[in-house]
C-alpha cells in the first residue's frame, strides 16, 4: 500500500518525491515515541557504486578486435590466394569460421575452459542472429531497390495495364488495378472473417461447454490447412461445381477460408489470457454475463484483439496461393467483385516474375514494394495499438 | 432475478416459515440467453465451415483412393494422360524441401531466440522482438522473389562447394562432375536446397518466436542461482535456459515444420518440376504437393481435381499431426494456460 492515511499527512509534511531525504527525522503520528533518522552519507566516496557486471575490459576487446583482424586477413589469404573460392559469401563464411577458431585460441591462452566456451557460444549466437537479420534486411532492401525506378513513374500508382503489353516501357501502365483488387478482396474477407472469428473466440472462452471444446478442437485443427488447399477447396466447390466464374468474390472466399481459423484462434488466445479475476469481479458486482463480456472482457482485450486482427489481415493480403487458383488475372480495373476476373498485388507479382520479361519483372517489383509498404503499414499500426511490450 | 429475504432463526431449530435455499436460474436468462445462443450459433457456423472443408476433402478423396488404391501412395509419376497418378515422389520432394528448411531454420531460429532473450542489450530487445514478428508478416511472395532472383546465383555456388567437398555424403550428391573445367551451373539451380532456404526464411520467425517466449519464462531464481555459483553466461544458458526451454525448442521447430510443408508460392517460383524419387536436395528439379496443386489445377478434369484434392488431404493430415504434436509439446512446457490476478 502506498497511500497514507489522511490524519498522518496533516502531521507530517508531504514526502518529497523519491521518499524521505537523508537527515530527515521521521516521526510516527500514532506513536510519537517511535522515530528514526534517515542516515546521512557524509562522504560520497563511501556511497556504494553500482558495479558493472557485464562490462568489457580492455583485455576482452583486444582479443575480439585482434581475432577479427586476423580472421579477415586469413580469410582473404584462403579465399583469394590459396583456394578458388573468390566470392564474397565464401569470404564471409570463411572469415566467420576463422574468427571462431582464432577467438577460441586467443581466449584459451589466458582464461580457463568455461570462459572459452562462453565466448565461442556468444560469437556463434550473435553470428546466427546477425545472419538472420541480414536475410530479413536483404529481402526488404532488395525488393525496394529493384522496385525503386518503377515507383517513380506516377502512372505506376494510378494506371492499370489495359492495352499495355508486357514489353512496353515503364511510362505506360501501372498496378493500380491490382491495388484496388487487393483492397476489395481483403475487405470482403475481413467482413466475413472478423465477426465470425471474433464471435467464435467469444463463444469458446466466455460461454464454454462441451460444444465449445469441439469447436476449439476443429478450429485449431483447421489452422493446419495449407493455404493452397483452401484455394483448391474454393476452386472445386464454387468454380467447378457451382459454375461461378473466377472472380474477386471467389478469391475473397478462399482468403476467408484460410484466415478464419487463424483469426478465431489468435483471438481465442488473446481472450484466454484476460485475468479471470476481472470477469469474476464484474459478475460478483451483479453484471450479467453479456454485460461482463461487452464492458469488461472485450475492452480489456481490445489492443490484443486489434493486433491479432491486423496481423491476420497482413497475412491474408500477402497470400498468393488461394488467389492464384480462384481470382484469375485481369489487366484492367474491376470494381465489382462478382464481375469476372480480378487482379491482386500478389498475383500480379507472381505472373510478372513468371513471364520473364524484364519490364514485367520491374513492374512486379514495383507491386512487391507497394505490397511490402502495405504490410509494413499494417504491422506498424498493429504495434501502435498493442500494449507496450515488456520485452523480457 | 427474484429476491427472497432470509429470516434468521435464533434458536437454530427449523421453522415452517423458513424458506429454503435461494433458487438460482440454472441456465442463462434474458440478454444472457440471447448472448449465449448468438455466440453458439456463430460457433456452430464456424464449426460447419471449417469442419465442412475437412469432410469435403475426405469425401473427395474417396473416388481417387478407390480407383488407385495404395498405388496412389507408392507411384512416383503424375501422368493423368496415361492414368498413372501417385504422390510418392511428390511427398519425398515435400519432405526434402521441408527438411532443408527446418535444418536451416532450427539452428538460426535458436540462435535468434537466444540472442534476443539472453544477449541483446535491454534497450533494443523490444525492437528485435518486433523485427522477428515483422519477418513473420512479410508475404511469402517477397521471400520467393528474394530466393529466386537474389539468392539463386549465390546458392548455386554454395551447392557446388558442398558437392565438391562433401559429395561423398549421399545427401550432397549431384549428378554431375564438380571438378569439370566449366562447371554445370544449371545442375545446381532450381533445387530443393534453394527452395528450402526461401522457406526457411518464412518458418524461422515462427520457430524463433515460440522459442524466445519459452526462454523468457525460464525461472529467474534458477538463473540467478547459476550466475551466483559462478557460471558464465553460456553456462547459465546451458544449465538453466535450455533445459527449461526444451519443450519450446522442439515445439517451435515442429510448428515451423508444419508451415514449411504447406508453403506454395516461393517453392513454385524457385523449383523446376520433376518427378524423380530421389533425395538429392542440391540437384535441379523437385516437386512438392502444394506446388503440384498450383501447377496442375488449371487443366485438371474432375477426376484429376479429386486426385489433387487427395494429395491436398494427405498434406493437410501430415501438417495436422505435426501441429498437434507441437501444440502438445509446447503446452506441456508451459505452466498453465490461464493467468490470474
Amino acid at each position: 500500500m502506498t497511500s497514507v492515511a489522511p490524519d498522518r499527512t496533516s502531521v507530517m509534511p508531504p514526502l518529497p518525491e523519491g521518499g524521505p531525504m537523508p537527515g530527515d527525522l521521521l516521526v510516527s503520528a500514532d506513536h510519537p515515541a517511535l522515530s528514526t533518522t534517515v542516515p546521512v552519507d557524509s562522504d560520497p566516496r563511501l556511497r556504494p557504486t553500482r558495479r558493472a557486471l557485464n562490462g568489457v575490459t580492455a583485455d576482452d576487446s583486444f582479443v575480439v578486435v585482434g581475432a577479427a583482424v586476423s580472421a579477415l586477413a586469413l580469410a582473404w589469404l584462403v579465399c583469394f590466394q590459396l583456394l578458388p573460392w573468390g566470392t564474397l559469401p565464401a569470404f564471409v563464411v570463411t572469415a566467420f569460421v576463422l574468427f571462431l577458431a582464432v577467438i577460441a585460441v586467443g581466449t584459451a591462452v589466458t582464461t580457463p575452459g568455461p570462459m572459452v566456451a562462453d565466448r565461442v557460444a556468444s560469437v556463434v549466437v550473435t553470428g546466427g542472429a546477425a545472419l538472420v537479420a541480414l536475410g530479413l534486411a536483404s529481402a526488404i532492401v532488395f525488393v525496394f531497390v529493384r522496385g525503386w525506378p518503377a515507383l517513380w513513374h506516377w502512372n505506376m500508382w494510378t494506371d492499370d495495364m489495359a492495352g499495355v503489353g508486357p514489353r512496353d516501357d515503364l511510362t505506360k501502365g501501372g498496378v493500380a488495378h491490382a491495388i484496388v483488387g487487393s483492397f476489395i478482396q481483403i475487405g470482403i474477407a475481413v467482413l466475413i472473417t472478423l465477426p465470425l472469428g471474433l464471435g467464435t473466440a467469444v463463444f469458446m472462452t466466455e460461454v464454454g461447454g462441451p460444444f465449445a471444446r469441439v469447436v476449439r478442437t476443429v478450429v485449431e485443427a483447421m489452422t493446419a490447412l495449407p493455404s493452397i488447399v483452401a484455394g483448391l477447396f474454393v476452386y472445386t466447390t464454387l468454380i467447378i461445381t457451382l459454375g461461378m466464374p473466377r472472380s474477386g468474390f471467389a478469391a475473397a472466399t478462399a482468403l476467408s477460408v484460410m484466415m478464419l481459423p487463424i483469426i478465431a484462434r489468435s483471438a481465442d488466445v488473446v481472450l484466454r489470457v484476460i485475468p479471470s479475476g476481472l470477469r469474476e469481479a464484474s459478475l460478483a458486482l451483479g453484471a450479467s454475463r453479456w454485460r461482463t463480456v461487452w464492458h469488461v472482457v472485450l475492452p480489456t482485450a481490445r489492443p490484443g484483439l486489434a493486433t491479432a486482427m491486423i496481423l491476420g489481415v497482413a497475412r491474408g493480403v500477402g497470400e498468393t496461393s488461394p488467389v492464384l487458383l480462384t481470382s484469375g488475372a485481369a489487366s484492367f480495373f474491376v470494381w465489382n467483385p462478382f464481375d469476372g476476373v480480378m487482379n491482386s498485388l500478389p498475383l500480379f507479382i507472381f505472373s510478372g516474375v513468371r513471364s520473364g520479361e524484364p519490364e514485367a519483372i520491374e513492374r512486379a517489383f514495383a507491386a512487391a514494394s507497394i505490397l511490402l509498404m502495405l504490410v509494413l503499414l499494417l504491422f506498424v499500426t498493429a504495434r501502435r495499438l498493442a500494449r507496450p511490450r515488456t520485452g523480457r | 432475478m427474484t429476491t427472497t429475504t432470509v429470516r434468521a432463526s435464533t434458536d437454530g431449530s427449523p421453522t415452517t416459515a423458513r424458506p429454503g435455499p435461494r433458487r438460482l436460474a440454472r441456465g442463462a436468462v434474458g440478454a444472457d440467453k440471447v448472448f449465449a445462443i448468438g455466440t453458439r450459433t456463430i460457433g456452430g457456423t464456424v464449426l460447419a465451415i471449417t469442419g465442412g472443408i475437412g469432410l469435403f476433402l475426405a469425401i473427395q478423396a474417396f473416388p481417387t483412393l478407390d480407383h488407385y488404391g495404395t498405388d496412389f501412395l507408392i507411384e512416383t509419376q503424375w501422368e493423368p494422360e496415361s492414368d498413372t497418378i501417385g504422390i510418392a515422389s511428390v511427398l519425398a520432394g515435400t519432405a526434402t524441401v521441408a527438411l532443408v528448411a527446418i535444418s536451416l531454420a532450427f539452428p538460426l531460429g535458436l540462435a535468434t531466440a537466444l540472442y534476443i532473450s539472453e544477449y541483446a542489450p535491454p534497450r533494443i530487445k523490444g525492437a528485435l522482438v518486433s523485427a522477428v514478428d515483422l519477418m513473420a508478416a512479410v508475404p511469402s511472395i517477397i521471400y520467393g522473389l528474394w530466393g529466386y532472383l537474389l539468392l539463386m546465383p549465390h546458392a548455386g555456388r554454395i551447392a557446388r562447394f558442398l558437392h565438391t567437398y562433401l559429395g561423398w555424403i549421399p545427401a550432397f550428391d549431384v549428378d554431375t562432375d564438380p571438378h569439370a573445367a566449366v562447371w554445370a551451373q544449371t545442375r545446381y539451380t532450381s533445387s530443393a536446397f534453394i527452395a528450402g532456404i526461401a522457406v526457411a526464411m518464412m518458418v524461422l520467425p515462427m520457430a524463433a518466436a515460440v522459442m524466445r517466449e519459452v526462454f523468457s519464462q525460464a525461472p529467474l531464481g534458477e538463473r540467478e542461482g547459476a550466475l551466483a555459483l559462478g557460471a558464465t553466461r553460456w553456462g547459465m544458458i546451458r544449465t538453466v535456459v535450455l533445459p527449461f526451454g526444451t519443450g519450446g525448442i522442439i515445439g517451435g521447430t515442429m510448428l515451423g515444420l508444419g508451415r514449411a510443408l504447406g508453403e506454395t508460392i516461393a517453392v513454385l517460383l524457385i523449383i523446376s518440376p520433376s518427378f524423380d524419387l530421389k533425395f538429392r536436395p542440391l540437384e535441379i528439379g523437385t516437386q512438392t504437393i502444394s506446388a503440384l496443386i498450383a501447377g496442375r489445377f488449371g487443366e485438371a478434369s474432375t477426376a484429376q481435381l479429386s486426385a489433387l484434392l487427395t494429395a491436398g488431404l494427405v498434406l493437410f493430415l501430415i501438417t495436422l499431426v505435426i501441429n498437434t504434436l507441437a501444440a502438445i509439446v509446447v503446452s506441456r512446457s508451459r505452466s498453465g494456460a490461464g493467468t490470474d490476478i
